[in-house]
């Protein structure tokens, strides 16, 4: 049942995934991505991380997703369905995107990860919630740090010359 | 006289054990889901019927004119004769719209609607699914809604649909910020995030401990809802409707049902995190009560929203995004932060509560202050 569900969830993020790339519309791919983005929260919840599937949701359809909607649409004819689909560059890109693949797959397949016998906490969140301000706190601080760094900078960027 | 003290929930045990008489376990399950489901599904719809009628009578009040008063006695079935209305009208999709996104947005929206309503809890034992992250469930939900209305806007083709999404994007995304802070002081307040447990812990309602997030929930969820004067994002008399203004008969009645749905669920949700949900005298003793405590309360805050949009103009879009990012979230951040200190102080409960509630109002007092000043700056200037 559970490999079922699985393999349902998986198909519908890779054909989503695999319309992000290939859809003539730049607003359609993105609405695939959104459903991309979806597929992997329910692996999330078939995983039992509940919290990582909600995060999911609000983080990268509700606001990543929705800006990304909003930076398409403030651009100008990209929405042309007659625009070429690739540009010159697609061969050398296309070539990074197979290398990284293969560097992905080379390490997943290798690492022996560490899998937990037995049934998920059930309070996993206070746990998470506890372990980022435990063990992992400078790991958690640098990543805030790097965020405030970037709205910093989006902040000069975008402001007004005097 | 004991089935009757918890009425509901003895009602279901009895139901499943009926059903479990003849079925496998497994299909009772499933019949059970399915049940609520339907009855969750049904509640945006029964909220439409019965909203659309009193927000007319309230707004007919507060103006000074009758409101409906032709289908049936006080005009109470004005609500079936419109969804007969919408439902034999004719489906009509732009020439050079988008059309599988733009039939799929008024489904998005209305699944979005619906989906809320699993976490609520409409008394103890009562609720759909209990999920130990029902808070941040129900945010991860409303931002679906964005997408939804961001889809209409755009795949109509029509200047002041995209209008009404650009608004939309602006305004939803401003003022989840403070909507998320004030619900994060009454999750560490409550210290979960489980409704059905934050509802168990307000022995006296949280909305007086903290009345300051309470206030800017409420003004957060009429903008989220978009109504009045937060109502931007259909603002008739500028971009005539918004996103939703290609939409005709069915389709358009589901953004209908889901803009009060979504209106009896913001209010459902202050109810249970600040109202102190289905608790009330005797509730205790006979939780059937619950439900019918939790429906006032939330009706009370319907009626609230409802005095306000029938009452304040409609603000400029600068205006209401500074009022967000301005005023909103820095006295949200600050009541967070106070929160968080006070829960950490070694001291009784009580102590606790009166801490938070003198923070609160100090936050209140020097946000009305500054904004008193800035006020007459503006006024001098």
């Amino acid at each position: 049942m559970q490999i079922a569900v699985f393999i349902l969830l998986s198909l519908i993020t890779l054909g989503a995934a695999v319309m992000v790339v290939t859809t003539q519309n730049l607003l359609r791919a993105a609405l695939w991505l959104i459903l991309a983005f979806f597929g992997i929260a329910g692996i999330f919840i078939l995983l039992h991380a509940e919290f990582l599937a909600v995060v999911q949701v609000l983080i990268y359809v509700g606001a990543i997703a929705i800006l990304m909607i909003f930076a398409i649409m403030l651009t100008r004819n990209v929405m042309d369905p007659t625009q070429p689909r690739f540009n010159r560059q697609w061969g050398l890109v296309g070539g990074f995107a197979a290398l990284l693949f293969i560097g992905l797959t080379a390490i997943v397949t290798r690492i022996s990860w560490p899998v937990t016998i037995g049934e998920v906490p059930a309070d996993a969140i206070s746990r998470l919630g506890a372990d980022f301000v435990g063990a992992y706190t400078v790991p958690f601080e640098i990543a805030s740090v790097l965020l405030v760094a970037a709205m910093i900078g989006a902040i000069i960027i975008a402001r007004e010359r005097e | 006289m004991d089935f009757v003290r918890d009425l509901f929930v003895n009602l279901a045990n009895a139901w499943t054990a009926w059903i479990s008489g003849f079925m496998p376990a497994w299909l009772a399950t499933l019949v059970n889901y399915l049940v609520v489901g339907i009855l969750l599904v049904l509640i945006p719809v029964i909220a439409t019927l019965a909203l659309t009628w009193m927000e007319r009578k309230v707004i007919g009040r507060i103006q000074n004119r009758p409101g409906p008063n032709r289908v049936g006695p006080w005009g109470i079935f004005q609500g079936i004769a419109d969804a007969v209305k919408l439902l034999i009208k004719e489906d009509i999709v732009p020439d050079r719209a988008d059309k599988p996104v733009f039939n799929l947005a008024p489904l998005l929206i209305f699944i979005a609607a619906a989906l809320l309503w699993t976490v609520l809890p409409f008394g103890r034992g009562l609720v759909g699914q209990d999920l130990n992250i029902g808070v941040l469930y129900l945010v991860a939900i409303g931002s679906i809604t964005t997408i939804s209305v961001l889809m209409a806007g755009w795949s109509s083709n029509n200047k002041f649909a995209l209008i009404g999404a650009f608004r939309v994007v602006a305004q939803l995304l401003s003022y989840e910020i403070p909507m998320v802070l004030s619900m994060a002081a009454v999750v560490l307040f409550a210290n979960s995030m489980k409704m059905g447990e934050i509802v168990e812990k307000q022995i006296v309602p949280f909305g007086l401990a903290l009345p300051l997030a309470m206030i800017i929930y409420i003004l957060a969820a009429i903008a989220e809802t978009g109504r009045a004067p937060f109502d931007l994002l259909e603002a008739d008399s500028e971009i005539v409707a918004g996103y939703f203004i290609e939409y005709s008969g069915l389709k358009f009645g589901w953004f209908y049902i889901a803009e009060y749905s979504n209106l009896l669920a913001v209010s459902a949700i202050a109810t249970t995190l600040f109202l102190g949900g289905w608790r009330g005298p005797g509730a205790e003793a006979a939780p059937a009560l619950g439900p019918f405590y939790f429906i006032a309360k939330t009706i009370l805050v319907v009626f609230l929203l409802m005095w306000i949009r029938g009452t304040w103009p409609r603000f400029r879009i600068d205006q209401m995004l500074a009022l967000a990012w301005k005023v909103l979230v820095p006295a949200s951040l600050a009541n967070l932060l106070w929160i968080a200190v006070v829960v950490k102080l070694p001291m009784p409960a009580a102590a606790q509560w009166a801490f938070a509630l003198a923070g609160n109002l100090a936050i209140l007092l020097a946000t009305l202050t500054m904004l008193g000043r800035a006020a007459k700056r503006y006024a001098a200037a």
